[in-house]
């Protein structure tokens, strides 16, 4: 069972890690939802081989599974759905905006790293060069 | 004093949820805000004044004993960054009142601000690595929210990002807590550190190593720094002041508390901390200096700067200790103070460009006076703060011999000192480059109000009051490093009752 677990955990965390790596948020959601369950059932499997429900009185003390990470997992799987739903609405309206669910470059960086090799930008051709860079991260 | 513990906790939750209920009206909201953060600072007061004195103060929540219940525990580190972040706390509430932009425009800044405040004192007092990962993402979500507060593009696309790295670094967390557990059969870190030390080596080395990897990403260490820049100085600019002062100094408490507290000295990490530091620095300040956003070049310049609390950590002596602590303090206080400027910077002259923005001196001398005091602490000039911490990291890195790192820590500081001066020169100095901010400048709306400024000035003064006290704050710093250098002392205050 808890090598069965165990096995159940790295899938999890292959995959996910792999889906993480990808540019599209929708992707990288999923990819945060696979890793997180891993993660949780590892937590789980820290307690130890599984027993009868821990309580008092319905079975002896030394037959009862680990109740305590089963409380942590509880709590670290309300605090992943939270976060979830948290991005979920910040991907929804980046799609709204951008019409597109890839996680764009840090414009402000890109600019930066052109303004080095360009040498010289005048002041106010500065937001027109800003846009150009984003523009061209884009395509 | 007991029975003060939760306080710091419990106090701003209540107050979320009655300004969640108070959200029709901001004067309700506002007077609830400033009581809850005002309360906190005379509570974290007390505790830092009883904890010094008498030692460190423990209470299990729900009367369940330690192992078993929610351990609170406020020992001199803990009680130290509970005044300041406090402090801190409200003075950016009060600059974000007078502000008048996301405090007034969003029902939801109040409740979600004191959720913040909740979670960082949560993670300073807890005595528990589970419920430290808890007050992590309490913090964590309510900065989420704060950060993409108006939804404007720039801040969803930076938004993304923090998420996303932010549940990444969790997930390690939540992976390392299973991991641990299954070693030692125990969450509690006064326990821990009992049960820790008879783990295999390897498996102590491991565990030491994942979670500064967890703590590294949530201080803003080289390598896993490179969110920070990018999404800080999106967020509206009372929020990045509090992000810039006290969130990664969490990650940083935490990778002290850790450390210390349950790894042996041969499990300690001294080494890789100390290349960590030397790069974090070097890194920091070289990314501060290609930046030509006020903002930004700030937000680099908190990487360099976490560098050097993890150099006084990594050498993992009295006066490192010390020294790491007092640099803390003196940093949230200080780089809260250049944010909270950089945002009177930008009201004045409508942007904080340094190639657009110029001449400040005259057209606004406060904020030039402002932003100063600050400026010359952080770069480590007498008298300031600044100093008093640099030459504590530096005589005992002299001390322990490590000289690679002292001499990268002082060719920072003269950077830093270069970046201040960028920073006066081009914005301070001279003429505004640009037609707009000289138009800008001359319209009513650019008019900084009073509140604005009084927050900033009292958060200089703040700075100020560091160096004046700095004699009896480093003493309290040295007290605080001796005892974090004895874990037995923390682990008998909490196990000592029922053990």
């Amino acid at each position: 069972m808890t090598v069965l677990l165990a096995f159940a955990a790295a899938f999890l965390f292959a995959t996910g890690t792999w889906l993480l790596l990808q540019r599209r948020l929708s992707r990288i959601l999923i990819g945060i939802g696979l890793v997180g369950h891993g993660s949780n059932i590892l937590l789980l499997t820290s307690g130890g081989p599984s027993g009868v429900a821990p309580i008092i009185g319905s079975a002896p003390a030394v037959d009862f599974s680990d109740p305590l990470p089963q409380a942590l997992a509880l709590t670290s799987i309300v605090i992943t759905f939270g976060v979830t739903a948290f991005l979920l609405a910040l991907g929804y309206r980046s799609w709204r905006i951008t019409h597109d669910d890839v996680v764009e470059d840090d414009v402000e960086d890109r600019f930066i790293a052109r303004r080095r090799s360009e040498d010289h930008i005048v002041s106010d051709t500065e937001d027109a060069a800003r846009a150009q860079a984003a523009e061209e991260d884009r395509l | 004093m007991n029975a003060l513990i939760p306080l710091p906790v419990i106090l701003p939750i209540l107050g979320a949820a009655l300004c969640v209920i108070a959200a029709r009206s901001r004067t309700v909201q506002r007077v609830l805000s400033l009581a809850v953060l005002t309360t906190n600072v005379v509570v974290s007061v007390i505790l830092l004044i009883r904890v010094d004195d008498d030692g460190i103060g423990v209470t299990q929540a729900g009367g369940w004993r330690a192992p078993l219940g929610i351990t609170l525990v406020v020992d001199r580190l803990a009680a130290v960054m509970l005044v300041v972040s406090s402090l801190m706390l409200l003075s950016v509430l009060i600059y974000a009142i007078g502000q008048r932009e996301e405090e007034a425009r969003f029902a939801a800044f109040n409740p979600v601000y004191l959720v913040l405040a909740a979670g960082v004192s949560a993670s300073f007092i807890t005595g528990d690595l589970f419920n430290l990962f808890v007050a992590f993402e309490m913090m964590l979500v309510a900065s989420y929210v704060l950060l993409t507060l108006g939804g404007r593009p720039g801040q969803v696309r930076s938004g993304m990002s923090y998420v996303v790295i932010s549940l990444i670094a969790s997930t390690f967390f939540i992976t390392a807590l299973a991991l641990i557990y299954a070693a030692t059969g125990t969450v509690n870190m006064a326990q821990l550190s009992e049960r820790i030390p008879e783990l295999p080596s390897g498996v102590q080395v491991g565990f030491s190593l994942l979670l500064i990897l967890v703590f590294g990403i949530k201080a803003g260490v080289f390598p896993l720094f490179f969110w920070l820049p990018d999404s800080y100085p999106t967020a509206p600019g009372a929020i990045t002041a509090v992000f810039a002062g006290l969130l990664t100094k969490v990650g940083v408490y935490a990778i002290i508390r850790s450390q210390t507290l349950l790894f042996p000295p041969d499990a300690q990490q001294g080494t890789v901390l100390l290349v960590i530091a030397g790069f974090t620095m070097v890194v920091g300040v070289l990314g501060a200096l290609a930046q030509d956003d006020l903002r930004r070049m700030l937000s680099f310049h908190i990487v360099s700067h976490i560098g050097y609390m993890i150099f006084g950590l990594a050498l993992f002596t009295i006066a490192g200790i010390a020294a790491a602590v007092f640099y803390v303090v003196h940093h949230i206080v200080v780089k809260t103070a250049l944010f909270l400027v950089a945002g009177l910077v930008e009201h004045r002259a409508g942007s904080d460009r340094l190639s657009r923005v110029g001449g400040l001196v005259r057209s606004a001398p406060m904020i030039a006076v402002l932003f100063a005091f600050p400026a010359l602490s952080i770069a480590g000039l007498p008298p300031f703060s600044g100093f008093v911490g640099k030459f504590g990291l530096v005589s005992a890195g002299i001390d322990s011999t490590d000289w690679v790192i002292v001499a990268v820590s002082l060719l920072v500081s003269l950077l830093t000192m270069y970046v201040m001066g960028r920073i006066w020169s081009d914005v301070f100095w001279g003429e505004p480059e640009d037609p707009e901010v000289v138009e800008w400048m001359e319209t009513d709306a650019s008019r900084v109000p009073w509140l604005m400024t009084s927050a900033t000035a009292a958060v200089v003064v703040m700075s100020l009051l560091l160096m004046v006290f700095a004699g009896p704050l480093y003493s309290y710093a040295e007290r605080t490093a001796a005892e974090l250098l004895h874990p037995e002392i923390y682990v008998e205050s909490v196990l000592g009752e029922g053990s």
